[in-house]
C-alpha cells in the first residue's frame, strides 16, 4: 500500500530559484535563507520519498485567462520547466508517475473532487523552486513528481476548507493504491507577500509564524480562515497559503513537526519552510 | 457576492470584473512567454500591440511602462511582470514604481521587514493613520 510519509510546506519565490541557478547562495543577502534550508535538505536526503505530489500554482505560464481550472493534476510521463518569459529554467525535467497520477485522478473525481486532468503541461517556478529548495541541484530530481496546480490568481481561489478536504481525499486515494510507495506532499506558495499596487511589499511576520504553528496544531481552525483575511493580513498574494492546507489535509491529524524555519525577506516575501512527518507512516 | 476585499488599500483584486477589463492586456503580457513573440515585440512594440484588442489607455500604459496604470486598467501583476521581465526589470523595481519609491528604497524596506500591516489593513485604517 502507498503511504503519505512526509509533508513539506515552502515558499516558491522565483528569485530563490535564480539564486540557486547562479550559485549565489553564499551572497550575504541570501546566506541566512540557505542556511535555514540546509537542515531540511539534510533530512530529506536520509528520508527520500518515491514520489512527491507538488501542490503549487501556475503563474500565467501554462494557464492563462482563456481557461482557468481550479485544480489540475498532471498525469504525463514528464513535465518540462516552462518558459515564463525569460527562457526555461535549467533544471531537470520532472519525471511523472502516471500510474499513481491516474489512480489519483480517478479516485478524486469518484470522491467528488472534479479535478482537471493534464496530459501535457509545462511546470513553472511554483513547482521547480520547491524542488530546488529541498533537493538543491542534482542531475535528476531524486523522486517522481505529480504536479497539482491550483488556481490562486483569478479570484476566488478554492476556500481553505475545500483545500483541506481535497488533501483528505488525496490521502484516501494514496492509501488505496496497491503498490508500496512512500509519498511526500508539498504545499507551496506564500508566505505573506503583496507584489501589486501601492501596498506592494507588505509582509506580516506575526501572521506567518502563527500560520506555521496553527497549521500543525489546529489545521481545522486554519481551514476556516476566509480569503479576505489572507489578503488583508498577509497581502493579496499571501492567499497562496491555502495551498498549504491541501498538504496538511493529506497528513495524519496529528503530525510530527520535524523542522520549521522562517525568514524575512526573500525578495518581496516572508519565506517559510516546514517539514512534517506522518504519524501513521 | 461579498466584495469585502474592496476596502483593502492599494490592492487590485483579480475578480471577474477585473478579469473582463484586463483580459486582452493580460493575454498580451502572457504572449511574451514565447521567444518569437518577444522578438516581434522588441522589433516594433506598437505594431506588435496591434495584434491585441487593447483600449487606447491600455496601449499607452504598456508603451509608457506605467506599472500602476496597467493594474488600474485590468492588469494583473503576474501578467504585467512578464513585460517587466522582458525589460530586464526586477519585481522590486516594479514594486517601487507602483508604490512611489526607487528600487533601492523598496529593497531597503524589504530588508527592514517589509511594509507593515499596521495602518494598511483597510482604507479606513490607512486614512486614520494618514
Amino acid at each position: 500500500m502507498a503511504k503519505i510519509t512526509t509533508g513539506i510546506g515552502t515558499s516558491h519565490v522565483p528569485s530563490v530559484g535564480a539564486v540557486i541557478d547562479k550559485n549565489n547562495e553564499q551572497d550575504p543577502y541570501w546566506k541566512p535563507l540557505f542556511d535555514g534550508y540546509q537542515p531540511a535538505r539534510d533530512w530529506i536526503k536520509e528520508n527520500k520519498p518515491d514520489v512527491a505530489i507538488v501542490v503549487y500554482n501556475d503563474h500565467a505560464s501554462s494557464f492563462g485567462l482563456n481557461l482557468i481550472p481550479t485544480f489540475t493534476l498532471g498525469v504525463a510521463d514528464e513535465f518540462l520547466p516552462a518558459d515564463e518569459g525569460y527562457g526555461r529554467r535549467q533544471v531537470p525535467k520532472a519525471i511523472g508517475e502516471p500510474d499513481l497520477a491516474w489512480h489519483l485522478a480517478e479516485s478524486l473525481i469518484t470522491d467528488e473532487f472534479d479535478i482537471t486532468i493534464a496530459n501535457e503541461m509545462d511546470v513553472d517556478h511554483g513547482l521547480t523552486v520547491p524542488l530546488s529548495i529541498m533537493f538543491d541541484k542534482p542531475e535528476e530530481w531524486p523522486c517522481k513528481i505529480i504536479p497539482l496546480a491550483v488556481n490562486v490568481i483569478q479570484y476566488p481561489p478554492p476556500s481553505g476548507n475545500r483545500c483541506y478536504n481535497l488533501g483528505k481525499a488525496i490521502r484516501r486515494a494514496v492509501e488505496s493504491y496497491d503498490k508500496d510507495l512512500k509519498v511526500a506532499i508539498f504545499g507551496t506558495g506564500g508566505m505573506s507577500h503583496q507584489l501589486q499596487g501601492e501596498r506592494a511589499g507588505l509582509v506580516n511576520a506575526e501572521f506567518d509564524q502563527k500560520f506555521l504553528e496553527d497549521l500543525v496544531h489546529d489545521p481545522v481552525g486554519v481551514s476556516k480562515k476566509p480569503h479576505v483575511e489572507y489578503m488583508r493580513e498577509a497581502g493579496s498574494e499571501g492567499v497562496e497559503l491555502v495551498m498549504w492546507l491541501i498538504m496538511r489535509g493529506a497528513m495524519s491529524d496529528k503530525v510530527k513537526e520535524t523542522y520549521k524555519f522562517y525568514h524575512v525577506p526573500a525578495s518581496n516575501t516572508g519565506a517559510g519552510l516546514i517539514v512534517l512527518e506522518d504519524e501513521q507512516a | 457576492m461579498n466584495r469585502d476585499y474592496r476596502d483593502i488599500p492599494g490592492t487590485y483584486v483579480m475578480d471577474g470584473e477585473h478579469c473582463r477589463k484586463g483580459y486582452h492586456l493580460n493575454m498580451f503580457c502572457m504572449s511574451l512567454n514565447k521567444a518569437e513573440n518577444r522578438e516581434a515585440f522588441k522589433a516594433d512594440e506598437a505594431a506588435y500591440l496591434d495584434r491585441f484588442k487593447l483600449t487606447s489607455e491600455q496601449r499607452e500604459a504598456v508603451l509608457n511602462r506605467d506599472w500602476l496604470g496597467m493594474l488600474r486598467l485590468g492588469g494583473n501583476i503576474y501578467y504585467t511582470f512578464k513585460l517587466a521581465a522582458f525589460d530586464g526589470r526586477s519585481m522590486q523595481y516594479v514594486g517601487g514604481s507602483m508604490s512611489g519609491v526607487t528600487e533601492d528604497e523598496f529593497r531597503q524596506m524589504m530588508i527592514n521587514g517589509g511594509r507593515p500591516v499596521e495602518g494598511n489593513r483597510s482604507k479606513e485604517e490607512q486614512s486614520n493613520n494618514g
